[in-house]
């Protein structure tokens, strides 16, 4: 089956039932995309299905039917505006569920550019972080919705 | 008076420790670092290529931004610019063996005579042992490397400047050093890639001057993390993401009664499976080699497998029946022991009370992983570990090679916390690499397996009996039942037990500088075979807990305001912990009113050398309750890069919150209950307050941050819930009987 991601497509030979995230990881060696649970409950494997933030441990790659952007993808080689704020503000501890938070971030900030608290809490709390950059997260959407106003 | 006497204590003890492993440091060792044609490696540390300076700074980057504050050591004694230094982990040697590590488990504080002899003597045993493993842990990284990293970095200068000296024929006084490159006083410039085979041919200084610290400009400044662009952008490798051509992946399922092994398996179904190569078995379990993780994760599940029974009681309520039996067993030494405790609790007005931890699982953001590839009697292991020289010897072991032949590449850590120093996954690693010769492997446990099979921080239960008194406790008395740290984790890693009582057991509770007149505390090992392991602050993460909230029940019985009380107690201890407890108390308020519904809790630890102090403000909500804003105050001596220090902190009371809130392991039937998020639930961004750090420094030398954030949390938060409900909670997860918000 085909499957684009990050512009490109891809031709691969594995069970449809195989969720993306593996098709990423395994297959694609794409591994920017992070297994953390299976069950679609932390985030660590966000990536764009047509810009929608999704889990791609949720989606059977026979089921793609979009386009998948990754982490490797988001900028197209340069860091896009949110990954400089959030170097800025020297948000990763650990790092393992960074690009899943940023992928997160992103759709949000295209969804709702300027975004409240709540609005944030109701985008990230799908995303978990065991290292607490929580407040950091926050910071950098709050500092990246101010940069794209004055843009 | 912990101060002078554990001071004392600790010093010689230590003392003990390290000229051991002086003479285990100082032995003509190898330099592990193997340079590449047009290399040198100056010392164990400092690497010179083509480019520019490579720094080897040997602690697991887990988060904690330990490699940034370890290569700005070098860096800044070498003049090096910021923006050229890179940093790796190096090999796993000897070489970078943690000497602070022994001072951990050492029982600082009181103890009788007779010990003193005992424990000299294991201390120095121990100490040696402890000193040939390069462990990151027990918040010790930055204080271990303080000095030892800017010597290598000095030493590097020296070297480098003598080479250009001689290549120019000027004395070396009158040439200095600017951005990775030495400077002749006409300006003439020799990078330090120039110089460094020269410079390499000449002997290390022994003793080369350290800048003065009015002189630094990388240390004590906020550093860009050396990792964060990578970590950003997905480039990051952890220890399933290297790139191995050819790699097959793997998962394993082991024995949900822990400890216990596999009686028999049929695995006919899972090797009809698509994309299914092989089923091993390793001894406690199977592991499934595959041509994705998902289908070695679906086959897993498919074979069929007869379990032995747990070593240990099959529920919860019968495990901390366990624990609670150690309370009749002979005690240990009290490591504390001032006054008249006997005849002061007589006293009809002494309080009574009983707490509770859980048992509690690590749950890093990435589950176990390793990647290995054995080929030709050789091994190779890319893990991200905390305890790369153990991880090591004990491969070996599994894959029948010499450590030699096997080779830890360690790869960032997806979280630690404690997790990652324990080498079950690795040893899985090796296991199945072995069966699958010339073939690299991508080993990743499914989350359930991370729950099911963790080394957990220990339940544990304290009685406590306090006097009340007008000016605070005129008594106090703890006692703590729980299973041994010392006698496992400690043994695991290091073939043998810290000598004398296990300190991990009360530390939180003996070691605090409290000035109260009669104070004993004394812990009971329980004999209970769940695998435990370090957790985040060890024994502080529950002592702390039962301390500081029964230290708040004794305030509100003797009418006192629980900040003056712990500052009347510790005034004339220990200034510094004084310092943090007026400054947190300054930083939220305490003591002005508040609207209806909010209410405030205070704590205090002094953990890892860094006294610590948290005021958490919680508010009443039509959801429950909801915790606002966390005020933290922290000294540690010496900041080395504050906005790193200020993450540390946030990052330890988010993971002790989380643990407070919901944290917990049951066990059913011998096997844990939780296995995945939606039923071991951790804190998200929707429940996280806003957090407020302030970083005191009054010290010659840095204190640990990556712990010490993390135990006055939950107490913190308890006696909030007290000042708001009137209610006493005094079992973990506050989630049992309260909702939040």
């Amino acid at each position: 089956m085909k499957i684009v991601v990050n512009g490109t497509e891809h031709q691969v030979e594995v069970d449809p039932q195989t969720p993306l995230l593996w098709v990423l990881r395994d297959v694609l060696g794409l591994t920017g995309t992070k297994f953390g649970c299976g069950i679609a409950a932390c985030g660590a494997c966000t990536v764009h299905l047509d810009g929608e933030a999704v889990p791609a441990c949720g989606v059977a790659v026979g089921e793609v039917t979009g386009e998948v952007t990754t982490i490797e993808g988001l900028g197209n080689g340069v860091l896009t505006p949110l990954q400089e704020v959030w170097i800025g503000e020297q948000v990763a501890q650990c790092g393992y569920c960074q690009p899943g938070q940023i992928m997160a971030a992103s759709a949000l900030l295209r969804r709702t550019p300027d975004p409240t608290d709540d609005d944030i809490d109701e985008a990230m709390s799908g995303n978990l972080c065991r290292c607490g950059t929580y407040p950091r997260i926050r910071a950098a959407i709050h500092a990246a919705a101010a940069r794209l106003r004055d843009a | 008076m912990i101060g002078r006497r554990g001071f004392l204590l600790g010093s010689a003890a230590v003392a003990g420790g390290l000229a051991v492993g002086y003479r285990v440091l100082t032995a003509p060792l190898p330099n592990p670092v193997e340079p590449d044609e047009g290399e040198a490696a100056l010392n164990p540390y400092v690497l010179v290529t083509r480019e520019g300076v490579t720094v080897i700074a040997p602690r697991a980057e887990m988060g904690q931004g330990v490699q940034t504050t370890l290569a700005a050591l070098v860096a800044e004694e070498m003049d090096l610019d910021w923006s050229e230094v890179r940093a790796v982990h190096g090999p796993a040697s000897l070489a970078y063996a943690n000497s602070r590590i022994i001072a951990l488990g050492l029982p600082f504080a009181d103890y009788r005579e007779s010990w003193v002899q005992e424990l000299a003597e294991g201390a120095m045993e121990l100490g040696a042992r402890l000193m040939a493993m390069q462990l990151t842990g027990g918040s010790t990284s930055t204080a271990d490397a303080f000095e030892r990293m800017r010597r290598a970095g000095a030493a590097a200068r020296v070297m480098l400047v003598e080479a250009a000296a001689r290549r120019w024929d000027l004395p070396a006084a009158r040439l200095r050093t600017e951005a990775g490159a030495v400077l002749a006083p006409d300006g003439a410039r020799l990078s330090y890639p120039d110089l460094a085979e020269a410079a390499a041919a000449l002997e290390a200084p022994r003793d080369p001057p350290l800048k003065p610290r009015a002189a630094w400009r990388l240390l004590g400044r906020s550093l860009p993390r050396l990792d964060m662009a990578d970590k950003v952008t997905g480039q990051a490798e952890f220890a399933t993401d290297v790139r191995l051509d050819g790699a097959l992946f793997a998962t394993v399922r082991t024995n949900p009664h822990l400890g216990a092994p596999m009686l028999r398996f049929d695995a006919a179904e899972a090797e009809r499976m698509p994309d299914v190569v092989r089923v091993l078995d390793i001894g406690n379990g199977i592991a499934v080699v595959a041509r994705t993780t998902w289908a070695a994760m679906q086959a897993a599940e498919r074979v069929e497998v007869d379990w032995a029974d747990a070593p240990y009681p099959s529920d919860t309520d019968a495990i901390f029946a366990g624990i609670a039996a150690a309370f009749d067993a002979p005690t240990q030494m009290a490591l504390r022991d001032d006054g008249d405790v006997d005849a002061a609790l007589a006293d009809p007005r002494a309080l009574r009370a009983e707490y509770r931890a859980p048992y509690l699982a690590h749950t890093t953001m990435e589950p176990m992983t390793a990647s290995a590839l054995y080929s030709d009697s050789r091994l190779i292991l890319w893990a991200g570990t905390q305890s790369p020289t153990r991880t090591r010897e004990s491969a070996a072991e599994v894959a029948g090679l010499a450590p030699e032949a096997v080779e830890i590449v360690t790869t960032y850590l997806g979280g630690g916390f404690g997790r990652r120093a324990e080498f079950d996954f690795t040893d899985q690693a090796a296991r199945i690499a072995v069966a699958m010769p010339g073939t690299p492997i991508k080993m990743t446990w499914r989350r359930e397996e991370d729950v099911r099979h963790d080394w957990y921080r220990p339940g544990a239960i304290a009685r406590l009996v306090g006097l009340p008194g007008p000016r605070g406790p005129e008594a106090l008395k703890a006692d703590i039942a729980a299973p041994s740290i010392a006698a496992t984790q400690i043994v695991r890693q290091a073939g043998m037990a810290p000598p004398g009582p296990d300190k991990f057991l009360v530390e939180g509770c003996f070691d605090q500088p409290y000035a109260i007149p009669a104070f004993r505390v004394q812990g009971h090992v329980a004999n209970v075979a769940v695998p435990i392991g370090f957790w985040r602050s060890v024994g502080h993460s529950h002592n702390t807990f039962f301390t500081e909230c029964f230290l708040d029940e004794l305030a509100h019985a003797g009418g006192q305001d629980p900040v003056a009380m712990r500052l009347g107690l510790m005034r004339d201890e220990h200034a510094a912990s004084a310092r943090v407890l007026r400054t947190v108390a300054e930083m939220s308020g305490w003591g002005t009113p508040l609207p209806d519904g909010v209410a405030r809790g205070v704590a205090f630890c002094f953990s890892y050398g860094s006294p610590t102090a948290q005021v958490v403000q919680v508010r009443q909500t039509d959801r429950g309750l909801r915790v606002e804003r966390i005020w933290c105050a922290i000294d540690v001596g010496i900041a080395l890069d504050p906005r790193n220090i200020e993450a540390q902190i946030q990052s330890g009371i988010i993971y002790g919150l989380s643990a407070t809130i919901m944290g917990q392991i049951t066990f059913a039937g011998g096997r844990v209950e939780q296995s995945n998020f939606h039923d071991c639930e951790v804190l998200r961004m929707d429940q996280c307050p806003a957090i407020e750090t302030r970083i005191l420094e009054s010290g010659e030398s840095p204190g640990g941050v990556g712990e010490p954030g993390t135990p006055p949390v939950a107490p913190a938060l308890a006696n909030a819930v007290f000042a708001l409900t009137g209610r006493r909670i005094r079992q973990l997860p506050l989630v049992r009987e309260l909702a939040f918000a």
